[in-house]
């Protein structure tokens, strides 16, 4: 077969940076949601951590109910920092290169003790309000990108498949407006 | 739980790291990359969650069938379901103008304060007052439906 040089280039343009590095990534990610799975049974998400850790400063009672899980949730998100630093370490920094990883060009790298550390352009205001905004979204629709997005989705849930749907296109049209506005970074 | 298997936290802490690389290595631990796909720019972003989601979906589906409960805990391996009602859509909607409009979701941002984004730390700190908020509002207004029951 023939490559249609005109579908190679349309190809090249939606995947600027190709999809091995997004492909291995989600591997990767699918991984660790797996492998905690196995070993106890949790579908394990990232935003309840948000509201678990505050049930050590708040005793209302939608913090309190995670006190159970608490200790835990805690120990996956110190995993999930400690898993950045060590792509920084090894991938960002260029210690270990492959044919699977596209550096890309976005942002700003910065080097602390031999580790190429990288940091966003995107300004403050925007991680700030939409932060917010993630924080009550993800809590009041019952999951995040990786509760409805990986461990829902991969439960064919439907709950979750809806929820995945109306923030991705909610998102999507929001990032457009932005952009149109002339916000950018 | 102090009866606890002494290997769970050790397993929750190694499919952290594996999770938090996975992150760092599809560059969703980087806002611009998340925004450049919102944009149509890069449309890389779905690789990373549907391939995670087939990973996940295919232990979910195998692992009833292979052992009754998790060795760690004695718990019943079950999927991951919610009951579905208008808070789905309502905070799903919240959560897209908040993803849209930052580029970055809770666990991405953990990861990239690991790849050394401190100003990600603006995003953090905003997930927690939201996140606060809201649990301070329905905490009340549990209460009073409760109090509200009670006087029946």
């Amino acid at each position: 077969m023939v490559a249609d040089p005109v579908l190679l280039q349309a190809v090249a343009d939606l995947f600027p940076n190709g999809i091995s590095r997004y492909a291995v990534g989600g591997l990767l990610v699918g991984l660790g949601t797996v492998l905690i799975y196995i070993g106890t049974g949790i579908p394990a998400g990232a935003s309840t951590f948000l509201e678990s850790t505050l049930s050590y400063v708040s005793d209302q009672s939608r913090f309190q109910q995670y006190v159970g899980s608490r200790d835990w949730r805690l120990v996956f998100t110190a995993g999930i920092i400690l898993g950045g630093l060590a792509f920084a370490a090894t991938f960002q920094s260029g210690l270990v290169t492959s044919s699977l990883y596209e550096p890309g060009t976005t942002g700003q790298l910065y080097e602390v003790a031999g580790v190429t550390l990288w940091t966003t352009d995107v300004q403050p205001w925007r991680l700030f309000v939409g932060g917010i905004l993630v924080g009550i979204g993800t809590r009041i629709g019952k999951g995040c990108t990786s509760g409805h997005g990986v461990c829902g989705v991969g439960s064919a849930s439907k709950t979750s498949l809806v929820g995945v749907m109306t923030f991705l296109t909610v998102a999507i049209g929001t990032a457009q407006v932005v952009a149109a506005l002339g916000v950018s970074p | 739980m102090s009866d606890r298997h002494p290997l769970f936290k050790p397993l929750i802490f190694v499919g952290g790291i594996v999770f938090g690389f996975g992150l760092g290595f599809s560059h969703m631990a980087r806002p611009e990359v998340v925004l450049n796909f919102l944009q149509f720019d890069d449309l890389g972003l779905p690789f990373v969650m549907f391939g995670a989601a087939i990973v996940s979906g295919i232990a979910f589906a195998l692992l009833p069938r292979i052992r009754d409960a998790a060795p760690l805990t004695g718990d019943p391996y079950e999927r991951r379901l919610k009951p579905f009602d208008r808070n789905v859509l309502v905070g799903g909607a919240v959560f897209g103008v908040g993803w849209g409009l930052s580029g970055i979701c809770p666990g991405a941002a953990y990861a990239s304060l690991g790849v050394g984004n401190i100003t990600i730390l603006w995003a953090l700190a905003g997930m927690f007052l939201g996140a606060y908020a809201q649990g301070y509002w329905r905490s009340r207004s549990q209460a009073r439906d409760t109090a509200v029951t009670g006087a029946d």
